[in-house]
């Protein structure tokens, strides 16, 4: 996204591509998200920052036989799931299709192929609606999702700028500050090889452990000794904190539980599966919510954001609690449907981008898998 | 009248009209851009037909066969524009298109054009070639496939080929086809649909399984 110019000529530019020939609601946009960048097929509808609609459905169960996400069946079941849960969100939000304002869609980053089938429905449903589109950034779209969880019941003050918001899910592992949501995102770092979400899922398959690893490895460990075996941090060297301060690395993590188990396999003993998992996890966790909160002295942001799937796991929700509480930092954590990929942050991203002014996106955009978080609107 | 999109090679976007034929069609050659092009290409054919929306019957889409990745832009588009208009899905065989054009041109009695029974050959990437076999057109203009589409090696197309063929003794003209015309696409769901014959399986026809393996369990990292 270019960045706003502050010598702006007295005219304003009009935008040759929006479709829309009524002016756009800009106080109270109703707006439909479409999220397809992994295996998640999300469907989401809010009306400004109130959640009317979230719709997933899951490809997780055909990856589980392959260990992993699979792009291409992912993106085939991205196809037959589109239809179907268009519908089913619309029921659930109890509205009729032209009632939208806008389409928001996940333009990146992400798996290509996934992609694209969103972006392909995206743009043919706002073309048939006659209705703006907004191609949106799936990160920014994560932090976005906090907005929904306050935006409905009031529970709590919405969230405050800046903030430090921590990623991780099995495709991500990005550590932003968030200045200003529509305008002003910074990636401060990301993981250098494996997203920790992969990691679990690595980890899960040594010790014989079905996909997705997460799940598992957290009920494992509940019952075992985090410091029984003390696994690698990565990039917590000085050495590795003066050009890594902000990144991660999981990859070395992986194997060094894997050496430890054949090890221990190959000595004939029995692998104390739970000490394992509960070593592993505490190595992920402290390494995720370490810099994280390094992030959050330096800029001296008190306010972390946690987002992505890996969010399910307890352990990432209690440490994060204990040191932020122990730092003084306001920890923000969205429910787990909001927190996993899903369509109604895409549709809250756009929405805050229909608030912000924004016009909309060119009906030129693609898929864009390395799409970075500076650019939270793909014009 | 049907709005067609067809994205199983190139990107191919038209507004069909069963008594005016073609009322406005966009195509794009490159096989990397479906999902940038498409939406300006549909746009671009309602502005230039002056078509309205609620005016189409329906959507057409080409279910292929295609490489993965880009087919699937289309149907999506399709589907969504489909339901977002209240309006039902056509889906067509886009070889049954590129075998429409072909028998179109004959009868209007292009150059060069003769009638005889049609192998029609796309690319299916990773050499292999996707096929279909026509015997011509029935009494309605439209395409009669005996065969396919199918998958094969290039090698094996002559022997495919000769067994679809039989009828007519081998003898057929083989047409390499590196485009799909929305328009044809789109003539062959009107002519279809006006007398009343049935439309082929919403399904996209990759006629490949994924390009993958179930895992065999970790691999050991100490050797």
């Amino acid at each position: 996204m270019s960045s706003p110019s502050h010598t702006t000529p007295s005219h304003t530019t009009p935008s040759h591509t929006t479709p829309s020939h009524t002016p756009l609601n800009r106080t109270d946009p109703l707006v439909l998200g479409i999220e397809t960048s992994c295996d998640e097929t999300g469907i989401g509808i809010v009306r400004g920052t109130t959640l009317l609609a979230n719709v997933i459905a899951s490809s997780m169960d055909e990856h589980a036989r392959y260990g992993g996400v699979v792009p291409e069946v992912a993106a085939r079941a991205h196809l037959e799931e589109m239809s179907p849960a268009i519908h089913a969100a619309l029921a659930e939000a109890g509205i009729r299709l032209d009632e939208i304002d806008a389409v928001s869609v996940t333009s990146g980053p992400g798996l290509a192929g996934a992609l694209m089938v969103g972006v392909g429905a995206a743009k043919a449903l706002a073309i048939a609606l006659d209705k703006p589109i907004y191609a949106v950034n799936h990160l920014v779209g994560h932090v976005g999702a906090d907005l929904l969880a306050t935006g409905a019941d009031g529970a709590s003050e919405p969230l405050q700028y800046p903030t430090i918001a921590l990623l991780v899910s099995g495709g991500h592992t990005s550590l932003l500050l968030v200045r200003d949501l529509t305008g002003d995102v910074e990636l401060l770092g990301e993981t250098i090889d494996d997203a920790a979400g992969e990691a679990f899922d690595k980890v899960a398959r040594v010790l014989g452990l079905p996909y997705p690893g997460g799940p598992h490895i957290d009920r494992l460990a509940a019952a075992g000794n985090p410091k029984a075996i003390r696994f690698p941090r990565g990039l917590t060297l000085p050495k590795d904190m003066a050009k890594h301060r902000y990144d991660f690395s999981f990859s070395g993590l992986k194997t060094a539980v894997a050496r430890w188990v054949e090890k221990a396999q190959d000595a004939g003993e029995e692998v104390p599966v739970a000490d394992v998992a509960a070593s592993f996890r505490e190595a992920v966790v402290d390494v995720l919510l370490g810099k994280a909160i390094a992030a959050c002295a330096d800029y001296g942001v008190p306010r972390l954001l946690l987002g992505g799937g890996v969010v399910a796991n307890a352990r990432v929700r209690e440490l994060a609690a204990e040191r932020t509480a122990a730092a003084g930092i306001e920890l923000r954590i969205p429910p787990l449907s909001l927190c996993t990929d899903n369509g109604a942050m895409i549709a809250a991203l756009g929405a805050q981008l229909i608030m912000a002014g924004n016009e909309p996106s060119s009906l030129d955009f693609g898929a864009d898998s390395t799409l970075p978080v500076t650019e939270i609107q793909v014009r | 009248m049907l709005l067609a999109i067809d994205t199983s090679a190139g990107t191919s976007v038209a507004i069909v009209d069963r008594d005016r034929g073609i009322l406005a069609e966009r195509s794009e050659v490159d096989t990397m851009r479906h999902a940038e092009v498409i939406g300006g290409m549909i746009q671009a054919v309602l502005d230039e037909s002056a078509v309205a929306r609620a005016e189409l019957s329906g959507v057409v889409a080409g279910m292929g066969p295609g490489p993965f990745t880009g087919l699937r832009v289309g149907i999506a588009a399709a589907r969504t524009f489909a339901l977002a208009l209240g309006r039902p899905l056509v889906p067509i065989v886009s070889h049954d298109a590129i075998a429409f054009a072909h028998f179109a041109a004959e009868a209007a009695g292009v150059a060069g054009a003769r009638t005889a029974p049609l192998l029609v050959v796309t690319d299916a990437r990773r050499r292999e070639v996707y096929w279909s076999a026509y015997s011509g057109v029935d009494e309605l203009g439209l395409p009669v496939r005996l065969d396919g589409p199918g998958l094969a090696k290039p090698d094996a197309l002559p022997a495919l080929a000769l067994d679809a063929f039989d009828a007519f003794d081998g003898a057929f003209e083989r047409l390499d086809a590196a485009e799909i015309s929305a328009g044809a696409l789109g003539m062959v769901a009107e002519l279809s649909f006006a007398a009343g014959r049935p439309f082929t399986a919403d399904e996209p026809l990759y006629l490949r399984s994924p390009d993958v393996t179930p895992s065999n369990g970790p691999k050991r990292v100490t050797r």
